[in-house]
């Protein structure tokens, strides 16, 4: 009798201190975030989405050597003589026009590994979280601002001028063949010269 | 003619605007005892539109009948089941200028009147031709029959006390405010046994009326819904709504044999009929409000566990105390 009274006891005090907290949880904020309308604020560093400033970026391709994945796609072709790329905004001279600059965010694990190589620390990560597709290939975002023309021109210029270093080289090597023969042929001739010249001697005795 | 429309149609449009704002209230009680917002965006503030785009989901929905199941029974089991409490709303005195059906047996025809709730559970379960929706019913019969004995027991308390079978002469009588010279003249500040028959009687209303943690008939985790199984769109929609019925009922019924019905808790100050309404809503969805509360704190108990709470427990406590209310009557 006594067990039942007590156990009653310990039941009711259970139940009332559970209602004592469900009630206090009643009148106690929401943590709730009414999405579209607030949004959380994104913590510092936080990795949600790849950035490239292109306009610093010296193509030297360390970002997509160092990405797991293989989710950076870069190409550059190199500047002809003619025109002068300019610096980057942290002073180092831009060798490379880059034609192709894709980033495949579909692929992206964020490990933030291409970020560090960086030595213009132009690819980041930026706070931008909201870029749902209904296409995967839609995630492949692009970077390059180069138009398609553009591409076409430097690349032929490029060629040209790779086309042209190379003839000259050619020039160049077999100049320096021809020289090289010339000289041979000279020393030879020398040589013949200096061995009749030693007969005639030897032969005079 | 006119007069039993307008008397049938007051309580209907009671428990019809009663139910929209609690369901609205019962998933807005939820959220905020979750520490969420519950439903925000229908119609502006809080979604308090929110139980209107429910209704007008329910209403397109399909009205799906199993192939096995019993037609009649099946298509019949919501109607009654609604027409069962809402049956019981006609001698519930909502004001002193209004009760539905002025008898005097009312306690006993309202007790009698929601035991038809039982059928039609069962029914609903039986005709289903589920076994999850038998099982269901037959917990819900189980459950029902049970806790009906310590409710009467409970009601029987304050009949005793009150002297009276209508719920008018009862509320009448608990007029004033006398006890212990502040208290209004409630039946539950009267003597300290009708405290004990409040809390038995509170407890099994939560069984009748199927809230947590007595709601294993329709036990969603373990029965899939019980007897409300194979139903859908209104005719599930008429289950809930009778299920609301029966627990603002129930709840108006606490009201007026332990709370003093419509009389102000001030005595005469904001008395007289409108008055009268107000405190007797806010009684009963106080009441309410209680049982939302509990079913937001409270797991759900065994099948084996609530038979013994009913019969170990609350049905020989409701009994002695009917005896020692009885004692004390006689001495005091």
């Amino acid at each position: 009798m006594l067990n039942a009274v007590k156990q009653s006891w310990l039941t009711f005090k259970s139940i009332f201190t559970g209602m004592g907290v469900t009630i206090r949880h009643f009148f106690g904020p929401s943590v709730t975030l009414r999405y579209p309308e607030e949004r959380m604020e994104l913590p510092k560093g936080a990795r949600a989405r790849l950035f490239v400033n292109i306009d610093d970026c010296i193509g030297c391709n360390l970002c997509a050597r160092a990405c797991p994945v293989n989710c950076i796609d870069i190409e550059t072709v190199a500047a002809t003589k003619d025109v002068d790329l300019g610096k980057t905004s942290t002073g180092n001279p831009k060798r490379f026009w880059l034609t192709r600059f894709d980033i495949d965010m579909a692929k992206c694990m964020y490990c933030d590994l291409c970020v560090h190589p960086c030595p213009t620390n132009c690819i980041y990560m930026v706070p931008e979280y909201e870029y749902s597709e209904y296409d995967r290939s839609n995630l492949v975002y692009h970077f390059s601002n180069l138009e398609p023309e553009m591409v076409a021109e430097v690349k032929e210029k490029a060629e040209q001028e790779a086309e042209q270093k190379k003839r000259e080289r050619e020039e160049m090597m077999r100049k320096k063949a021809e020289e090289k023969a010339k000289k041979e042929l000279e020393e030879k001739k020398k040589a013949d010269e200096e061995a009749t010249k030693n007969e005639k001697e030897n032969g005079g005795e | 003619m006119a007069a039993i429309l307008i008397h049938a149609a007051i309580p209907l449009t009671i428990i019809l605007v009663y139910a929209l704002v609690a369901i609205w209230g019962e998933r807005k009680i939820a959220g905020f005892i979750q520490d969420r917002l519950g439903p925000m965006r229908v119609g502006g503030w809080h979604g308090w539109a929110q139980s209107i785009a429910d209704l007008l989901k329910l209403i397109q929905k399909e009205d799906i009948i199993p192939t096995n199941a019993s037609r009649f029974l099946f298509k019949f089991a919501p109607f009654m089941m609604f027409a069962a409490s809402y049956a019981a709303f006609a001698v519930i005195p909502f004001s002193s200028a209004y009760i539905g059906s002025m008898i005097n047996i009312g306690v006993f025809y309202l007790l009698a009147v929601t035991s038809i709730l039982t059928l039609s559970v069962i029914m609903a379960g039986w005709a289903s031709n589920n076994k999850w929706s038998l099982l269901g019913g037959m917990r819900s019969a189980a459950q029902m029959v049970s806790y009906e004995v310590p409710t009467i027991a409970t009601v029987l308390t304050v009949v005793l006390v009150a002297g009276s079978l209508n719920l008018m002469t009862v509320t009448e009588m608990q007029a004033g405010n006398d006890t212990l010279g502040f208290l209004p003249n409630w039946l539950i500040f009267q003597n300290p046994f009708l405290i004990v028959a409040f809390i038995i009687f509170f407890i099994s209303i939560l069984a009748e009326s199927h809230r947590v943690p007595f709601d294993l008939p329709e036990s969603e985790s373990e029965l899939v819904g019980g007897y409300q199984t194979e139903y859908s769109g209104m005719r599930w929609a008429m289950f809930m709504l009778a299920e609301y019925a029966d627990m603002l009922l129930l709840s108006l019924l606490g009201a007026t044999l332990f709370f003093g019905g419509w009389n102000s808790p001030f005595g005469d100050f904001m008395g007289g009929p409108a008055w009268g309404f107000f405190w007797f809503m806010l009684k009963g969805l106080l009441l309410v409000f209680v049982m939302m509360w509990i079913r937001w704190t409270l797991p759900r108990y065994r099948v084996d566990q609530l038979m013994h709470i009913c019969w170990n427990i609350l049905i020989p406590l409701s009994f002695i105390n009917l005896v020692l209310t009885a004692l004390w009557e006689v001495i005091f």
